[in-house]
């Protein structure tokens, strides 16, 4: 089972994965691994303090790149199911940006897809995050840090 | 040949238009659609992306196309 969903609402990925595990085709017996990942807004960035974040995207590719990030992950591993759920609108510091729960058999497999599909996400979904610093600027983040 | 032309992010704010539609030559690259569209010299370092998938600044765009410009991708 494969999900997909970029949000403008805040959400608790805890209860995200929950609400995903309760789904009728959620199969909890096959899967003996579940790696997550969650990316949270940090209050700094390049020396600054950050007080808010607006993330943009490109709705149309977006929805076509993220598929096709996890169809890759699915392709390179056996993977039993996929959660992966980002933000974007207005965000403040501590929210949750991003969701990446992977099930599979083995942890190597949860462990390595989770880990590849984040690192696709952060180097080729069309998203951009404009700060908000304290003193009211913003600033547009020209780019991710190294990991 | 007919083209919608998008822009994101800091290139949106640069360029004063978040997206356009017009009429061009065939034969027509983004690298020459953006100076077209914009009067000014493509940019380093920023990202293409032609109905929705990314590709190379030079390609030999086709009527019907989306194309896009963007500044490197900072999501996650």
């Amino acid at each position: 089972m494969i999900s997909i969903e970029v949000t403008e609402t805040a959400f608790d990925p805890w209860q995200a994965i929950q609400q995903f595990q309760q789904q009728p085709t959620f199969n909890a017996k096959q899967s003996g691994a579940n790696a997550v990942f969650v990316g949270t807004m940090r209050d700094f960035n390049e020396g600054e303090l950050v007080q808010a974040m607006r993330l943009e995207h490109y709705p149309a590719m977006t929805s076509k790149h993220l598929q096709q990030l996890v169809d890759k992950a699915s392709e390179t591993w056996v993977l039993d199911h996929v959660l992966l759920k980002h933000r974007v609108g207005e965000l403040v510091p501590s929210e949750p940006i991003v969701l990446v729960a992977v099930w599979s058999a083995h942890r190597r497999a949860s462990f390595e897809a989770c880990r590849q599909i984040m690192e696709d996400l952060k180097h080729q979904a069309p998203f951009w995050k404009q700060e908000t610093l304290n003193d009211g600027s913003t600033r547009w983040v020209e780019k991710n840090t190294a990991g | 040949m007919s083209i919608k032309t998008l822009f994101f992010a800091s290139l949106r704010e640069q360029v004063g238009q978040s997206q356009t539609q017009g009429y061009w030559q065939t034969g027509l690259t983004p690298i020459q659609l953006w100076q077209q569209v914009t009067q000014t010299e493509f940019p380093e370092h920023i990202l293409v992306a032609r109905n929705q998938a990314y590709c190379d600044a030079d390609t030999v765009l086709s009527d019907g196309d989306e194309v896009a410009f963007f500044p490197p991708v900072t999501g996650g």
